[in-house]
């Protein structure tokens, strides 16, 4: 990397984007852009390099990359590995994006993940299914002979947890997407028995860049604990949506609008956290990693940022938020089943007016009762969301306690898929 | 910690097995409680040795099997 004179004394930026071409590419172009995908040769030799770039999963967990390889690389007998496109998130869409845009990347992430775990069988699966751009990839690299192992392609049901490790496993295995109890975890026991890698697409593309140039270039952005870069979808006030690629540790205020017409964040997606606009000179501090964001209880997840404008009403977006999020429970953990819908109801009360006294303190309760009691994640992602919302939101529920509401625009603001009531109506 | 009987183990449940039959909170009060809907809230401690009979009653007596003892 070169410097020039002006520059200061500090690190220089990395170059982005890294994922993310101007236009989508077909195969022809990403192999003059990238070349081929550099094959190691036998199972296990590039797990060393994905440990060295500390990689973590994109999809949302954050989990070491390296240590997933590494266990279904050390298990015997058929393997299997997953590129996982089915973001849960209904707000999310960087993985859609990055498909049309690099199917390429993803894919050779795909021959490489399988090839360092030793897998013979490979799936993609989204909720678009196979998309002509898909097609046209596997069949433009089929026929340059390009790929070691060939893939099937899966769609996944419009559900929010079809894209959980385990519910994706299940669907794959011809039943319903839902999770089920861990351990054993997938990489031991996965589809049909066999140890299967399931990996977010974005992360497979890193995986495919990494392969080529190393740890240290990886290295070059984010920060040391926490290095690369990431796809974000941003919504702004004015409700647009963009998909971005930034360096881990941006402060959020280079993506996020903290003005007037800003009244609160939303970070990591409807299992994330709602966080107040800091102070002025706190701004600079408060930046996408999750070493940072978990002094706020939040977490970076699958990257969806959102700024709430200041004319709506966020404790009525939290209340259609998580009416859906009860909705998408599984309905096969009790108190998951019975605890999500009683906490949505409480906060359907709480974005009416006058609200009365013990709904909060039941809400807390219900939390209480629902966290750390599920099979997967979604009791405590819901409980996160909710809990953060009473917080950031204190001031709102203190209008709505006095039978009023400071929100000027009723339209619903936080994506959602349709057919999704909202609480908006019955305010009086 | 001195354990006579180092088998350390803790209560798990299953919560997808589990249908809140209650039998376990009836057997073993002193790990096992309900909670407003009927299912178990586990002490997420070890099992101590004095309670391990009655934890392997509890365990035996589930309809459904939800209820395990694993080794930590």
């Amino acid at each position: 990397m070169t410097t020039t004179m002006n520059e200061p004394a500090t690190r220089q930026a990395a170059a982005l984007p890294r994922l993310l071409p101007p236009a989508p590419e077909d195969l022809r172009r990403h192999l003059a852009r990238y070349g081929p995908a550099p094959y190691r040769g036998r199972a296990g030799l590039l797990i060393g390099d994905i440990e060295a770039a500390g990689l973590t999963g994109r999809g949302g967990a954050a989990f070491p990359v390296y240590r997933k390889l590494a266990i279904v690389a050390q298990a015997r007998g058929r393997k299997v590995v997953v590129a996982n496109g089915a973001e849960s998130e209904p707000a999310s869409r960087k993985d859609e994006l990055l498909l049309r845009a690099a199917p390429n990347l993803v894919l050779d992430g795909l021959q490489l993940a399988a090839e360092a775990t030793g897998a013979t069988e490979a799936h993609l699966y989204t909720h678009y299914g196979a998309t002509p751009e898909i097609l046209r990839a596997l069949a433009e690299r089929a026929a340059a002979g390009l790929d070691p192992v060939s893939v099937t392609i899966t769609q996944a049901p419009p559900r929010f947890l079809a894209g959980q490790e385990s519910a994706l496993v299940n669907h794959l295995g011809g039943g319903p997407a839902r999770p089920t109890f861990q351990p054993p975890r997938v990489t031991e026991r996965g589809l049909r028995g066999a140890p299967t890698l399931v990996q977010n697409v974005e992360t497979l593309a890193h995986i495919a860049l990494i392969a080529r140039y190393g740890p240290r270039w990886f290295r070059a952005a984010g920060t040391s604990a926490e290095p690369g870069s990431m796809l974000a979808t941003v919504y702004s006030p004015d409700g647009k949506c963009r998909v971005v690629e930034t360096e881990i540790g941006t402060p959020l205020k280079n993506l996020l609008s903290s003005g007037p017409e800003t009244r609160a964040w939303l970070v990591g997606g409807y299992h994330g956290a709602w966080l107040a606009l800091p102070q002025a000179f706190a701004l600079d501090a408060l930046t996408l990693d999750n070493a940072t964001l978990r002094k706020y209880g939040a977490a970076v997840g699958a990257g969806v940022l959102a700024a709430l404008p200041s004319d709506r009403c966020g404790l009525a977006e939290a209340a259609r938020v998580v009416s859906y999020l009860a909705a998408e429970s599984a309905g096969q953990c009790g108190p998951c089943l019975n605890g999500l819908p009683r906490i949505a109801a409480a906060l359907a009360e709480l974005a009416g007016p006058r609200p009365r006294r013990q709904v909060r303190a039941d809400v807390e309760r219900w939390a209480g009762l629902v966290e750390g009691r599920g099979a997967c994640n979604h009791p405590d992602g819901t409980v996160r969301f909710v809990r953060s919302a009473l917080t950031v939101l204190a001031p709102e529920l203190s209008w709505h306690q006095k039978g009023q509401c400071s929100a000027t625009n009723r339209r619903p603001f936080l994506p959602l898929p349709d057919g999704i009531p909202t609480s908006e109506d019955d305010w009086t | 910690m001195a354990q006579t009987k180092g088998t350390l183990e803790t209560l798990k449940v299953n919560p997808i097995d589990c249908t809140g039959h209650g039998v376990c909170a009836e057997l073993l009060p002193e790990l096992i409680s309900l909670d407003e809907w009927g299912y178990p809230i586990v002490d997420p401690r070890p099992v101590p040795p004095q309670l391990d009979r009655e934890a392997r009653r509890a365990v035996a007596a589930c309809p459904v099997l939800a209820l395990k003892l694993m080794r930590r």
